[in-house]
Parts: structure tokens; sequence; C-alpha cells
């Protein structure tokens, strides 16, 4: 069978390169076109499953596309969740941040359609390098500083996958990227898992997500919510699906989430810690690893984009409009930002799993599949969760926000409003699929990779048991509301490690390092740079004005050519000096490539 | 709208409170009529209400944690790292 395969991270990554050339009235209609189009290449590509792509380089084979029903389903929901990001961000004048969401989309499904480790490590890479331009674009030092921690965490999770895969291929000569032997698993099986789990943000590799979330630009961070750890959620079922220590880290995770969560003041830091929780759950399902498990870590994945999506894309909404992000300072918001309130209710209760909710239909699975395995414990545990979850997403963020005191400094009170209309339309749909998905399960059922299984959430006792839990979860919250009213501290945590460890070495570098380096600089400066100074100062006379003298000039002729390149490319921003490297390293290898 | 309708609901408060216990009531009373063929221990079969007692006690559980947790010194203040 012959398709013609487009890769659908190619058309972001040609998207976003001419994006600067689109101006004016076609920017907006032309931020539509490109995810749109990537949407229907996915779309397209879901309708002819085979393996696209495939390229000899050096001695490995490299396959782009690999197209079957688990890499479909993520592809479906990333290049939905591309355009409904996209349409969130429409406003925003700073096209770099545009094309830093586009390269991490790309990144995203180029990792998602990879079959082998080179081409998903570099499109792992490019995800990582992408998203931390969403973080520095916010412009302020605690953004920059944050910028450099995640970009930090995240290359030393590239280096563990990178040292697990190669040292694969050097025990089994193979670099496919399938099941790992889970049963039996070897140095490299562990190697690899940690560099995976590093971006599905698994403790105690974690910190960086709430660190890094709540410093991103309102836009920035409705993307990043959606494509890092679910991609890495993805590669773990690929991978990994049966390993049983994810059952435990899984769980661990979640429950650490979730307290983290409640006792958080910053909104987007809270909703970090959630996503912390809810990924538990997913990588739990992986852990389990059986038809039903698989089926609903992508369920809940998927369900768990668009509601995470909303509930960011609300946050980012307050912040933009009033300029605040902690609970201290905001409260009985309900009167300025009445639809704001409302799909934060709806990406709320969506997470907390209420019936007719996305939430629900996707998480029970992974529930049930834990109690179908026999892992009790493992069941009640994500169901203490899933009530803790609606405390600290449905009652205690939109009741703080929204409700409650009213905490808000006259400036922020007289700033508060509804954003502006793309911002409403894109939560607006990303409200829609929150319920749309709850009340009609096929759409995400009939998606599922395994389909020898059939799960129905609408039964009498399972609906019955959610309603309990979520009125009794409600009534101990109205019980107990004083102690979960938010203070103005921040929760240390395990990056407390290497941000003190940091200062450490720092201090080491600065204190006993820089005064030996000052000593021998002033022993050398006494002694040795006189007779230095002296014979180069010759043989630099001699080079210019007798070599060059003899070329014609051409050494100054370049001298100048070098001084007009440094201006326009070395402005002396690591940002912009990083985006041109990796964007010219991304066309040469696609010149490679295609070419 | 959804302003006035709150704030209706607001001034309100006490009839909204005795609404919610009726309708737990009712929830729990419910419960127990649902069959319980699916469920997965015991425990769900035996004890009348089982859920309702896990949703109260997993909430609680959850705040008390979270308050002993932050209380042990994992709460602290906001210029902590500088930056």
């Amino acid at each position: 069978m012959t398709t013609s395969f487009m890769h659908p991270a190619l058309i972001m990554i040609i998207g976003a390169l001419l994006l600067p050339l689109v101006r004016g009235p076609f920017r907006k209609p032309y931020m539509f076109l490109v995810p749109l189009i990537t949407f229907i290449d996915v779309i397209y590509l879901s309708q002819h499953p085979g393996t696209y792509g495939v390229f000899q380089f050096m001695d490995w084979e490299l396959t782009f596309g690999r197209v079957d029903r688990l890499s479909m389903i993520f592809g479906f929901i990333m290049s939905l969740m591309a355009i409904i990001g996209t349409i969130y961000g429409m406003h925003v004048e700073d096209e770099w941040q545009h094309i830093a969401a586009w390269f991490y989309v790309a990144g995203s499904l180029g990792a998602i359609y990879a079959a082998d480790y080179i081409t998903l490590f570099l499109f792992w890479e490019m995800m990582a390098f992408a998203s931390t331009f969403l973080i520095w674009a916010r412009k302020d030092e605690e953004a920059l500083a944050a910028g450099y921690r995640y970009i930090l965490v995240h290359t030393f999770g590239g280096v563990v996958l990178l040292l697990g895969f190669v040292l694969r291929y050097q025990a089994t000569g193979d670099l496919s990227f399938d099941q790992l032997n889970v049963q039996s698993p070897e140095f490299y099986t562990w190697l690899i898992m940690a560099g995976l789990m590093l971006n599905a943000a698994v403790p105690p590799l974690h910190s960086w997500l709430p660190d890094a979330y709540s410093k991103a630009t309102a836009t920035g961070a409705v993307f990043m919510c959606a494509f890092t750890t679910k991609t890495a959620v993805y590669t773990l079922i690929r991978s990994c699906s049966g390993f049983d220590v994810l059952i435990y880290l899984g769980i661990i995770m979640a429950i650490y989430g979730i307290i983290y969560a409640v006792m958080e003041n910053d909104v987007r830091k809270l909703l970090g810690w959630e996503i912390v929780s809810q990924v538990g759950y997913m990588v739990a399902g992986v852990g389990i690893g059986t038809s039903l498990a698989i089926n609903g870590a992508c369920a809940h994945a998927f369900a768990h984009i668009l509601y995470k999506g909303l509930l960011f894309m609300a946050a980012g909404a307050i912040l933009t409009t009033t300029g605040r992000q902690k609970l201290t300072e905001l409260g009985s918001l309900y009167k300025k930002m009445p639809a704001t309130m409302i799909f934060m209710l709806i990406g709320g209760l969506a997470v907390s799993g209420l019936p007719l909710m996305s939430g629900f239909i996707s998480k029970s699975m992974i529930i049930t599949a834990a109690f179908e395995s026999h892992i009790l414990w493992a069941g009640f545990a994500l169901t203490l969760v899933s009530a803790g979850t609606f405390l600290a997403a449905g009652l205690r963020l939109p009741y703080l926000i929204f409700f409650g005191k009213n905490n808000c400094s006259e400036e922020t009170w007289e700033k508060a409003q509804d954003p502006v209309w793309n911002m409403q339309l894109a939560m607006a749909i990303g409200g829609f699929l929150c319920i749309f998905l709850g009340c009609y399960t096929p759409f995400l059922y009939n998606m599922l990779p395994n389909t020898e299984v059939a799960f129905h959430p609408y039964k009498a006792y399972h609906l019955s048991e959610t309603i309990q839990i979520m009125a009794f979860t409600a009534f101990g919250f109205f019980m107990l509301r004083k102690y979960v009213m938010p203070k103005n501290t921040i929760s240390l945590d395990l990056d407390w490690f290497y941000r003190m460890g940091g200062r450490a070495f720092l201090w080491t570098v600065k204190n006993p390092l820089q005064w030996f380096d000052t000593a021998l600089g002033n022993f050398y400066k006494a002694v040795g740079i006189n007779c230095l100074m002296t014979t180069s100062a010759f043989w630099s006379w001699f080079d210019w004005n007798g070599i060059d003298g003899v070329v014609d000039g051409s050494a100054r002729c370049i001298r100048a050519i070098g001084r007009r390149v440094s201006i326009v490319l070395q402005r002396g921003q690591i940002q912009q000096t990083i985006y041109y490297t990796m964007s010219f390293a991304a066309v040469l290898l696609v010149a490679y490539v295609w070419l | 709208m959804i302003a006035n309708f709150i704030d209706y609901l607001r001034d309100r408060l006490q009839y909204l409170t005795w609404f919610c216990y009726v309708a737990m009531a009712f929830i729990v009373i419910w419960s127990m009529t649902v069959d319980t063929h699916h469920a997965h221990t015991w425990a769900e079969k035996m004890i009348p209400g089982f859920w309702s007692l896990f949703g109260l006690a997993s909430c609680a559980i959850v705040i008390m944690v979270a308050r002993w947790f932050g209380k042990s010194g994992i709460q602290t203040r906001e210029d902590y790292y500088d930056n």
C-alpha cells in the first residue's frame, strides 16, 4: 500500500519557521490554520496505520512514523490540544512564544510517532529546549532562574535516557523503541525508565514541574501542562508496561501530589501538584499493565490533557487580567469573572471525576483495573486520592478564588474581568470537550488501544460510590475548611537539594577556589605576562603588516564580515543563541533526511 | 446573571446548608438500595454507606496530614530561596 506520509511534527516545524513572515491581518488565521492542518494530518494518518518515514542514518535505521492505535490516540489529543492552546494564545504579540510552543508540540508529536531511540531522543530534547523558552518568555528574574533549573533537570534526564539506550544498544544491538523486558530488568532498563520517568514527574524526579509551570507565561503553562508529562506517559506505556515498581511509584506520586496541592498558595503551582497527582494514576496504570489498566492510562491521559488545560487556561486568565496568582491575593471574584469561574468549575469537577464529566469515565478504569488485578491497597489508595483531588481542585481552589474571603487589593479588584474573546473561546472548547467525553463515552473508548476489553462506567453501584465519596468529601471540607486556608508560605520539596546544593557549590567556587585562582593569577601577572606581551606584540605587528599585506587584505575583510554576523546573531542573549543553534540543527536534519 | 444567582444563594445560606444535608441523607439511603454485586471487597457489601465513610475519612486524612506535614517545617517563608 502506498500512502503519502507527511509527518505532523514537520508541519508544526515549518509553520513555526514561517510564522515571523506572516504578519498583520494574516497572522491570526495562519495561527489557527497550522495546528488545524496538523490535526487533519493526524486524523488522516489514523486511517492508515503502518510504518512510514524509515531512513538509513549511518549504521542505524531511523523510523519517524510508527502509526498504530497507541500512537494514534496520543497524536490525536496532542494535536487537538495544540489547536486549543494556540487559540488561547492568539492575542499574544510576542512571536517567540508561538514559535517555541509549536516547536514544543512538534517535539511531542515526533516523540509519539518515533519507533527508535535515536529519533525519540531527538524529539525528546526538542521538547525540553522549546518548552524552556515558554518559561523564559515571562521575562522576569524568577522565570529566568526557573527556566535554567528546568533545562538543567531535563538535560540530566535526557543524559540518563541516552546512557540507558546506548548501554542497551551495546548489549543487544537493538535501537528499536518497544516494550522492554520488565520481568528481568537490566541496569539499562532502569536507566531508560528513569529518563522517561523524569519527564513524567515521578518522585523523586518531580520537583521541576510545579516550579516551572508556575513561572511560565499564561499561554506557556497551558502548553506545558499538556505535553511533557503525557508524552512521557505514552513512552512509559510503550516501553515499561507491567513494570511492578511503577505501581508503587505511581501511588506515592498520587498521594504526594495531593498533599502538596492542599498546602499550596500559588494557584498554578497547586495545579502543577495536581498534575503530579493525576499522572500518578497513569503511572500506576502502566505498572498494573493489564489491558484495562493500559486503556485506563491512555483514557486518563486524554481526559487529563483537556481538563488540566482548561484549569491552566482559567488560572492564566486570572493571572493575565489581575496579575496575581496567589490565593492570599484573590477571592470573591465571581462578581468580576463569572465566565472564568464557570470554566474553572467545569475543569475542577472534571478532574474530580464527577459523573457526566471526562474524569469519571477515565479515572475509574484505572481504579477498576487495580481492583480486578486484586491489588486492593492500590485501588483504595487511588480512591482516597480521588477524594483528595475533589478537595483540592473541585472545592478548595474555586472556593478560595471565586467565593470565600475577598483578599484582593483595590487594584486587583479593579483589573479583574473576564479575558479577551479568544481565551474564552479556547476555554469554551475545552469545557465542552470535558462534558462531551463524559456524556458520550464511545468517542473516547473507541480510540483506546486494547479493543478486546470493554468498560462501562455508568453502573448504579459505581455511580453511588462516586456520588457518596464526593458528597462526604464536600461535607468534610465544609467542616474542616479553616484548616486549609491559604497562608503566605512556600512548601519545601526535594528541589531543596539541588537549589541549596547549587549554592554550596557556588560558595566553594567563590571562596576557596577563587582565592587560589586569584593568587595564581597574581603570580602569573608578575612573572609570565611581561615576557609574553613583548613576544606577542612583535608577532602581532608582523602578522598584521607582513602577512596580511601579502594576501591582499583578506583578513581585514573576514574580520569585517565576522563583526556583522556577530552583531546579528550573537546579541549576548543566551536564549536567542540557543534558538539559532537549535533551528540551524533542525534545518540541517530536515535537509539531510528529506533531501 | 450568574453573579446575581450566587448572591441570591448566599443570602439564603441556611436553607442551602439544610438542602445539602437532605441531599446527603438521600444519597446514603439510595446507596443502601443499590445492588452491591459489583463490589470489590466484603467491607463494601457489609458496611452500609461504606463509601460515604470512606469519602469523609479520606478528606479528613488528607487535610490533617497536609496540615501536620506543613507545620513540621515544610511550609516556610516565601523568600526562602531569594529567587
